[in-house]
């Protein structure tokens, strides 16, 4: 039975792209068929941050409108090869996209893939609620950070009044990805607790991912930090949220950035 | 006079969560999108979650209004393995 996931967080900036690009490639290197879907008409980054900005020949609005056939537009990974993305158009307006045009869209995707994970816009605007209208679940992105949470508040809202499932008085299942977190600053009352954010949040926890460097590197050279089996703490707090959404029960790792005192002493000077 | 400056508690996340409970709770007043139902059941399986180990559809929570007066039901089903919860390990000394 596939699954369509909205990855969402209203404040910009929070990492729904890296996150929706790094879960999709960890399910997919399960054997699972993934189809990741960009919908930020106008501002499109998924496909650069999975490496295929120059292979989008037609996008979501070509099918959505009926000019492209969906095979024509989804393009496969070069590395996983259960890995689909469907690029949003960089050159139409956001009014491009229609309630019935996603709805099919959707639909078709639903039944070819495992999962479907959409990438929201950020904001509150026609993209975003399109991009949580037809979603199963949602992944609700945010950082411990006030405005981020403040927004994520608000999103969540949103799940619970303007998507489909809401609409037809069902549950609407959302979990918490907490990202950019810092054991350290945490644990020093600098940063909100993961405890903080969930108790003001109050939807349960899918995964905490720790500030990593090696995701800006991930995003330079165009490949999801999950995807060469990389060891950094990012990208095993992004495969383990993948196996919880597959339904495995994982224990809940607080990413410590355990550092010699070495490393600490030097790290201090540009605090 | 910087020197007693680490005798200070120089967290700053207690004032954000302070300020967020506060902003939000007006925010969702206000606003009230989020059904009052939906954010119940959130909570209410937030809370439990901690303790017991409950599968999400099984908690109902429903909301009945009269004139005069409301009605919220709430119906947990508890899996019979965990309905004792394990305490906290003592620590053995």
């Amino acid at each position: 039975m596939s699954k369509v996931i909205v990855v969402t967080s209203g404040k910009g900036g929070v990492g729904k792209t890296t996150s929706a690009a790094s879960i999709g490639a960890a399910l997919a290197q399960t054997g699972q068929k993934v189809c990741v879907v960009d919908f930020d008409v106008g501002l499109r980054n998924l496909d650069l941050v999975m490496g295929a900005e120059r292979r989008v020949v037609y996008d979501f609005i070509n099918v959505a409108q009926g000019d492209a056939k969906l095979a024509q537009a989804l393009i496969r990974d070069k590395r996983v090869e259960t890995l689909y993305l469907l690029a949003a158009s960089q050159t139409r307006d956001k009014d491009a996209l229609t309630d019935e045009g996603v709805e099919r869209v959707i639909g078709e995707l639903r039944a070819s893939f495992d999962w479907v994970l959409c990438d929201s816009p950020a904001g509150i605007e026609r993209g975003a609620l399109l991009a949580m209208r037809f979603a199963d679940e949602a992944v609700v992105v945010t950082n411990p950070e006030v405005s981020s949470v403040r927004d994520s508040d608000r999103i969540i809202g949103l799940l619970d009044a303007k998507t489909r499932r809401a609409e037809a008085g069902e549950r609407m299942e959302k979990r918490l990805l907490l990202t950019r977190f810092d054991a350290g600053r945490s644990s020093r009352g600098e940063m909100l607790s993961v405890a903080d954010v969930l108790d003001i949040l109050s939807i349960p926890l899918l995964g905490i991912v720790p500030e990593d460097q090696e995701i800006l590197r991930a995003s330079n050279v165009g490949a999801p930090i999950t995807i060469n089996g990389s060891t950094s703490p990012a990208a095993r707090a992004y495969r383990d949220a993948a196996r919880r959404l597959m339904g495995e029960t994982i224990p809940m790792a607080i990413p410590d950035d355990r550092k010699t005192l070495f490393n600490r002493l030097f790290s201090r000077r540009a605090a | 006079m910087s020197l007693f400056r680490f005798l200070k508690p120089r967290g700053s996340a207690p004032v954000a969560r302070e300020r967020l409970q506060i902003l939000l709770s007006h925010e969702r007043a206000a606003m009230g999108p989020r059904d009052l139902v939906a954010l119940l059941r959130d909570e209410l399986l937030a809370t439990i979650g901690r303790h017991v180990q409950i599968d999400p559809d099984k908690l109902v929570v429903k909301m009945d209004r009269a004139t005069g007066y409301s009605t919220l039901e709430i119906d947990v089903e508890i899996p019979c393995d965990t309905a004792a919860p394990a305490r906290p390990q003592a620590t053995a000394a």
